[in-house]
């Protein structure tokens, strides 16, 4: 297990690389020079503050010499400072990653809890009407886009019942309390939960169905056993597995935010902040947020396979 | 040396296998064909045919059926409600909704088309390759396939996105380019499964190029699964496309899509005032996904030979 474990964090640091390697190189291919970004129309420019820039962010070398210094840099903790605010990246990042993860672990937990239910129930009731009408929402639910149903939310809720703010994480005139943040965190949530709800119930009822036809679930009914322990312990534990494997792949998610209901909502996270450093072409902040995505995607990864293997004691890692 | 047996009935290439099945000397059912079937019996799926193909047309004929020119302003009738004059209704310069929203769709659906197609040649190419040949192929493709997906694909298209010229082009490579992975994955899963077949070995064994086997031999199997993945990648194609025009990455204003007419609905006297700007738009991105998705689910269903339909 735990040579198993070094095995696949040392296989995943080419990856990681490979990953800045290729983000790096998008940005150095794309058209036009970085320094105009420094450019202020309303200010003018002179070549001397051009070269200045130039030379203090050490844009003066080629590519490949930029890059290693990068990494250089990056492996001892220093992502360098943003170009916009001119902080160091790891803070503008630490700022935003707690409301993003507020944010997105509230949803998907009431997501996981929602759709995986629904999903045992409608299995369990196959050609109901309930199973009808739950599987054919579904279809809608995936068929959505998050910036429609965030419109829509935020149209009904917000506008038209004014049930809920319309965007922001917090009141303007005074400090947040609990409540406040809940009465910010509700609508966008609910609405990125039912993307979560309508994903995880069509896979938890298409598993529930596939593991319910098996012979060993059939001879548990023939040998008299009790329905509830059929479907608790026969059934839901094996159905569950490659459910955990959607939501591992989820996890990521929580990090990336929800670039669209971030953007609606105003929400201050990680998707909005990388909407405002590609529009700003922060190189900096672009190849941090990148590096910190990639690491979380390459733990939640290796995380869904541990998980995996402790719950179906036939996989063995070693 | 390629030496066919020449069949008397004229077709060289296939030599065809009579299986005799008890009560039945019918040639067996072909995959495309069983899977085609399967399919006319999903009435989900018909309903999914029967809406895009609706959509299409009024997205092709959008020039014949518009009432106004879809960039033609008119003042006095400015921010008009939906009504007979203007079924869906006019924005703040006065122009046509129902105009935009069928013109809309043209640059909505021809993004999807090409880049699903791109992304297709892509994948189809790469998962063969790698799935054919096996080797140092397939693991430079299969290692190269897990760095894409390592990063979430919404976070490398808005990087690409925004360093690019706003157009069409930029649209179809980002989407197209980076849609591939799933699409690898499986083609690379049947040609790993299909070559080890008997019916490959007997064409190997005949002499027949590698260029025939994976083409005439492989392929036609591949088929099946591959067309439930494309309607797929359509599905999202469209979804990201409207998301990047969302953003103000996608197609330029005054070309309407679909993405950037919801974009106005983030200005929030339009959000509120003038609904029927931005309802349109997204009742028929909705509408065609979720077409587009039912015909991908039929087709899955209908290509699983397990599925007992």
């Amino acid at each position: 297990m735990f040579k198993y474990l070094i095995r696949r964090i040392v296989v995943s640091i080419p990856v990681l690389i490979s990953v800045t390697i290729i983000i790096f190189g998008l940005i150095e291919l794309a058209p036009g020079d970085v320094v105009d970004n420094f450019i202020n129309p309303e200010i003018g420019y002179s070549a001397e503050t051009l070269e200045a820039i130039r030379e203090r962010f050490g844009l003066g070398q080629p590519a490949p010499v930029r890059y290693l210094k990068w990494l250089g840099n990056a492996v001892q903790g220093d992502f360098g400072l943003t170009y916009v605010s001119g902080e160091p990246v790891l803070a503008a990042i630490g700022r935003r990653l707690g409301n993003t993860l507020l944010l997105m672990s509230t949803a998907l937990l009431v997501g996981t809890v929602i759709g995986v239910s629904l999903g045992v129930f409608t299995a369990l009731r196959q050609y109901s009407f309930w199973d009808l009408a739950l599987t054919t929402l579904s279809f809608v639910g995936i068929s959505m886009p998050a910036f429609i149903t965030g419109i829509l939310g935020m149209y009904l809720f917000a506008i038209e019942w004014k049930i809920f703010p319309s965007g922001g994480m917090r009141p303007v005139q005074r400090d947040p309390t609990v409540w406040d943040t809940l009465h910010h965190l509700i609508l966008p949530a609910g609405i990125l939960s039912l993307a979560y709800i309508a994903t995880f119930m069509r896979y938890t009822r298409f598993s529930m169905l596939e593991v319910l036809h098996t012979d060993y679930v059939r001879t548990a009914r023939g040998k008299g056993l009790h329905e509830r322990v059929v479907i608790w312990r026969h059934t839901l534990p094996n159905a569950l597995l490659p459910v955990i494997t959607v939501i591992g792949l989820s996890l990521p998610s929580l990090v990336v935010g929800a670039v669209f209901i971030e953007t609606i909502f105003s929400w201050p996270g990680m998707g909005t902040m990388y909407l405002d450093a590609v529009n700003a072409k922060d190189v900096p902040l672009i190849m941090g947020m990148n590096t910190v995505i990639a690491i979380v995607v390459l733990g939640a990864n290796l995380l869904t396979d541990l998980a995996y293997g402790m719950i179906d004691p036939r996989i063995r890692y070693d | 040396m390629t030496s066919q047996p020449a069949s008397p009935t004229g077709t060289p290439d296939r030599p065809t296998v009579v299986v005799e099945l008890a009560g039945s000397r019918a040639r067996p059912e072909s995959l495309t064909r069983r899977t085609l079937r399967r399919f006319l019996r999903n009435r989900l799926a018909i309903v999914g045919v029967i809406g895009l193909a609706t959509m299409i047309l009024l997205v092709v004929f959008a020039s014949q059926i518009e009432r106004y020119p879809y960039e033609q302003m008119d003042l006095r009738a400015a921010k008009s409600p939906p009504g007979a004059d203007h079924w869906f209704g006019t924005d703040r310069t006065g122009r046509d909704i129902w105009s935009r929203t069928i013109h809309g769709g043209r640059v909505s659906l021809s993004v999807a088309a090409a880049a699903t197609l791109l992304s297709t040649v892509i994948g189809m190419t790469l998962g063969a390759t790698a799935g054919y040949y096996g080797g140092k192929a397939d693991w430079i493709i299969s290692r190269f396939t897990d760095i894409v997906l390592t990063l979430p694909p919404i976070v490398i298209m808005l990087t690409l996105a925004s360093f690019l010229p706003r157009s069409l082009v930029t649209l179809i490579v980002v989407i197209g380019g980076l849609s591939w992975p799933g699409t690898v994955r499986l083609v690379r899963g049947q040609f790993l499964s299909l070559r080890e077949q008997e019916f490959v070995t007997a064409a190997r064994c005949l002499g027949l190029s590698h260029r025939r086997i994976i083409f005439v031999h492989i392929m036609p199997n591949v088929i099946a699964p591959l067309v439930a993945m494309v309607s797929f990648t359509v599905g999202n194609a469209i979804l990201t496309e409207a998301g990047l025009s969302f953003l103000g990455l996608g197609v330029a204003p005054p070309t309407p899509s679909w993405g950037n007419m919801l974009e106005a609905a983030r200005n929030l006297q339009i959000l509120r005032e003038l609904p029927w700007m931005w309802i349109p738009p997204s009742i028929f991105t909705v509408l065609t996904v979720l077409f587009v998705n039912f015909i991908g689910d039929g087709l899955r269903d209908a290509a699983d030979p397990t599925m007992v339909l």
